[in-house]
């Protein structure tokens, strides 16, 4: 059974309400440096657009570098979303229930953050209206379904709907908390965007169906949207490091690896900063902590198969980007340095500290592990692009190497900016712990006493 | 009789023992194809770029010592890795074997070098300058790259078109059944080599002197190489992009000493 006292109905609205009827001191300070950040990367991109990519570091060599890095990194961020709240919801998960919202609304976030990354690496970005969205069907211009950079847009278009689909119909019974405690304008938007929801037992229902609907629906694209991303780098024949058909399972796991331990650091922040003790309680940190080392170990699993089918057909260029990678060596950057670090950040360290139960109720180290995992998984995407291409084939003659520059630094670094100025300002108009979701845990959570033994008092039928 | 549906197809043979690394292939490319002057900037950037670029390596230690050299430029494979990663089908493969990049289409996403074995496709980083007398020799004939987006070797096609027009134009119809002759559609690299280390030619047309070449490779394709006539091979052979683009070995008449 759960941990954790029942709180009457009136005082989880309060708690829960609190960050968007009132205004934290901190709150806007910290939202407008955010904001100075992700203006900085925005003249940044206008000043690449205008000059070129001349400004970053790429060479004719190593074509994608921090961009393609960091976009693959967002999208695996996002996969913690669908990871709690649908498949979780479908194993009948307790304890995700705080972290449900949180986890959605970073998929979208980083979504969006993800999908910027690719457009502003192509050399004329203004002409992505031509192969990703809308089509230019007028002139009989299609784009090449053969490539994986098409099924790419795909992927993630359908991904953001269904996310969003599933944050707003989870959002639905707040917003009309929300209405009946609000005045004026926001008022008419509350009561506009709670579309009549009255709480009647078919409105229920309904939502419950929908709910548990797209969680199933969502599933395939969850899988199918870190695998689609992968294949942009599993068919690149050229590219030694690259073509493994490994790949699509390898990302899967790294992204919920990674997505992951970023909500368990965002419900940490938010408890910290909205006071939420109550909600986002340590069983809860607890319970994801033991999820992560499983999954944490899985992904560990497919990072050592990868290595070793690289080397098991002992080919010669393949051979010469691995020992780029892993072997000392008079190359400029010392990748087999960073290769230790990243291992060791993203897998031997965040274990261990989420090994003892004393340590994973520690919300201090906690933090300190999913912070580490995910400047390792960063890492680790770096470390599985740029050495494929700087160290491309036999012929060693345009061997080169890569060195990003302050643009690309600044832009990555904005990413992170956005996404977290985005989380805080959603936080301050919608509810980001679902005040339903408590509602109906707490509901399933009430005992009665039948005779001499204690049984829940409500069931679910779903 | 040529092929009605393929008129021509266009390939390329490098004498490898011919070749003396001279780099007038180079430079007659940089002119006939209007690419931007490689300045110092450039070279440190790593973003120096040749349509055709001369691989130099070295074999045996100092002082024993030998520099070999290798062309390398577009292989026009006929399994091309880079084309069907472009999702606005920039790259595609023409009727006349060429793999032909359309500079309006592309939008620069870079993944045709990305999947490009020979590192032959060079992305335009900065807008194309030139010194302002050297613009007036810049070749009419040939686009002008804007920045940010690929470019590679077409096996100057714009040479091939000019051929076409003049035999068009001596006969008053369109070119059907008459063949251009050789010579009159050679790219700049082949037309400046001193020692005609490259040789081009129509493989439709059954008098050129490149088929011999292609024939023996065809016939012994792979594993069966060791049986090849002709010194011919294929780069990267294994990747089974069948380049349009055959290397003649080098025979050393004095080899290294402990040397292969």
């Amino acid at each position: 059974m759960q941990e954790g006292k029942v709180l009457p109905a009136a005082q989880v609205n309060r708690d829960l309400l609190r960050s968007i009827l009132e205004t934290p001191r901190w709150f806007w300070p910290v939202v407008s440096l955010l904001g100075m950040v992700v203006l900085a990367a925005a003249v940044t991109i206008g000043i690449m657009v205008d000059r070129g990519l001349g400004i970053t570091g790429l060479n004719y060599k190593v074509v994608w570098g921090f961009f393609i890095t960091n976009f693959v990194f967002w999208i695996g961020i996002s996969h913690a979303g669908v990871m709690l709240s649908a498949i979780l919801r479908l194993a009948k998960a307790e304890w995700r229930r705080p972290a449900t919202r949180a986890a959605e609304v970073l998929t979208i976030f980083s979504l969006m953050t993800a999908m910027i990354m690719p457009i502003i690496h192509t050399g004329r970005p203004w002409r992505i209206l031509y192969w990703a969205f809308p089509y230019d069907f007028a002139r009989g211009v299609w784009p090449n379904i053969r490539t994986p950079l098409v099924w790419d847009p795909s992927a993630i278009l359908t991904y953001l709907t269904s996310s969003t689909l599933f944050v707003i119909i989870a959002l639905v019974p707040d917003f009309a908390v929300l209405r009946d405690r609000t005045t004026g304008w926001p008022k008419i938007v509350y009561t506009m965007l709670a579309m009549g929801w009255e709480g009647n037992p078919r409105q229920w229902k309904l939502q419950i169906i929908a709910g548990v609907l797209l969680s199933a629906l969502i599933l395939p694209v969850f899988v199918s949207v870190h695998s689609i991303v992968s294949w942009d780098f599993g068919m690149a024949v050229a590219i030694k490091s690259w073509h493994s058909t490994v790949f699509a399972p390898y990302f899967v796991v790294g992204a919920v690896h990674s997505g992951v331990s970023a909500v368990v650091f965002a419900m940490i922040l938010l408890r910290w900063a909205y006071g939420w003790q109550d909600y986002i309680r340590h069983e809860h940190i607890d319970a994801l902590g033991r999820l992560l080392i499983v999954v944490a170990t899985g992904w560990f699993y497919f990072l050592v198969m990868e290595i070793i089918f690289g080397i098991y057909g002992l080919e010669g260029d393949e051979l010469a980007v691995r020992a780029l990678q892993f072997l000392p060596g008079d190359h400029g950057v010392a990748y087999n340095v960073w290769m230790i670090i990243f291992v060791g950040i993203t897998y031997f360290l965040p274990v261990i500290l989420w090994l003892p139960k004393a340590w994973r109720r520690n919300l201090w180290i906690m933090s300190a592990a999913c912070i580490s995992v995910n400047v390792g998984m960063w890492l680790e995407r770096y470390l599985l692009f740029v050495p494929g291409q700087a160290n491309k084939q036999f012929q060693t003659f345009t061997w080169n190497d890569y060195l990003p520059q302050w643009p690309e630094a600044l832009i990555v670094g904005a990413t992170f900016a956005f996404v977290s100025m985005l989380m805080l300002l959603f936080s301050r108009v919608f509810p980001l712990v679902p005040l339903y979701d408590i509602k109906e845990g707490d509901i399933l959570k009430t005992e009665m006493q039948v005779g001499r033994r204690t049984v829940p008092a409500t069931f679910r039928e779903d | 009789m040529p092929n009605a549906e393929h008129p021509h197809k266009w390939g390329m043979v490098i004498d490898l023992d011919k070749c003396t690394g001279c780099q007038a292939c180079v430079v007659a490319c940089q002119a006939e194809n209007n690419i931007p002057i490689n300045t110092k900037d450039y070279f440190l950037q790593r973003r120096a770029y040749e349509w055709i670029r001369i691989e130099r390596y070295w074999e045996g230690e100092y002082p024993n010592i030998k520099a070999r050299f290798m062309p390398v430029l577009c292989q026009h494979c006929e399994n091309a890795p880079c084309e069907p990663v472009c999702p606005v089908y920039a790259t595609y493969h023409n009727e006349e074997g060429l793999n032909v990049q359309v500079y309006n289409r592309c939008v620069g996403t870079r993944y045709c070098i990305n999947n490009c074995p020979y590192q032959v496709r060079m992305f335009n980083y900065w807008h194309p300058n030139w010194p302002a007398r050297l613009e007036n020799q810049l070749n009419p004939d040939v686009t002008v790259r804007t920045r940010g987006i690929t470019e590679k070797c077409t096996f100057c096609v714009q040479r091939i078109r000019r051929g076409e027009i003049e035999v068009e134009a001596r006969g008053g119809q369109r070119l059907n059944d008459e063949r251009i002759a050789g010579g009159n559609y050679d790219p700049a690299c082949v037309q400046a080599c001193p020692t005609n280390a490259l040789m081009f030619g129509d493989l439709e047309d059954q008098g050129t002197a490149i088929k011999p070449y292609f024939d023996d490779v065809n016939a012994h394709p792979g594993h069966g190489e060791h049986d090849r006539e002709t010194r011919g091979y294929r780069l990267l052979e294994e990747m089974n992009t069948r380049p349009s683009v055959i290397y003649l070995k080098k025979i050393d008449q004095y080899p290294l000493k402990g040397g292969h």
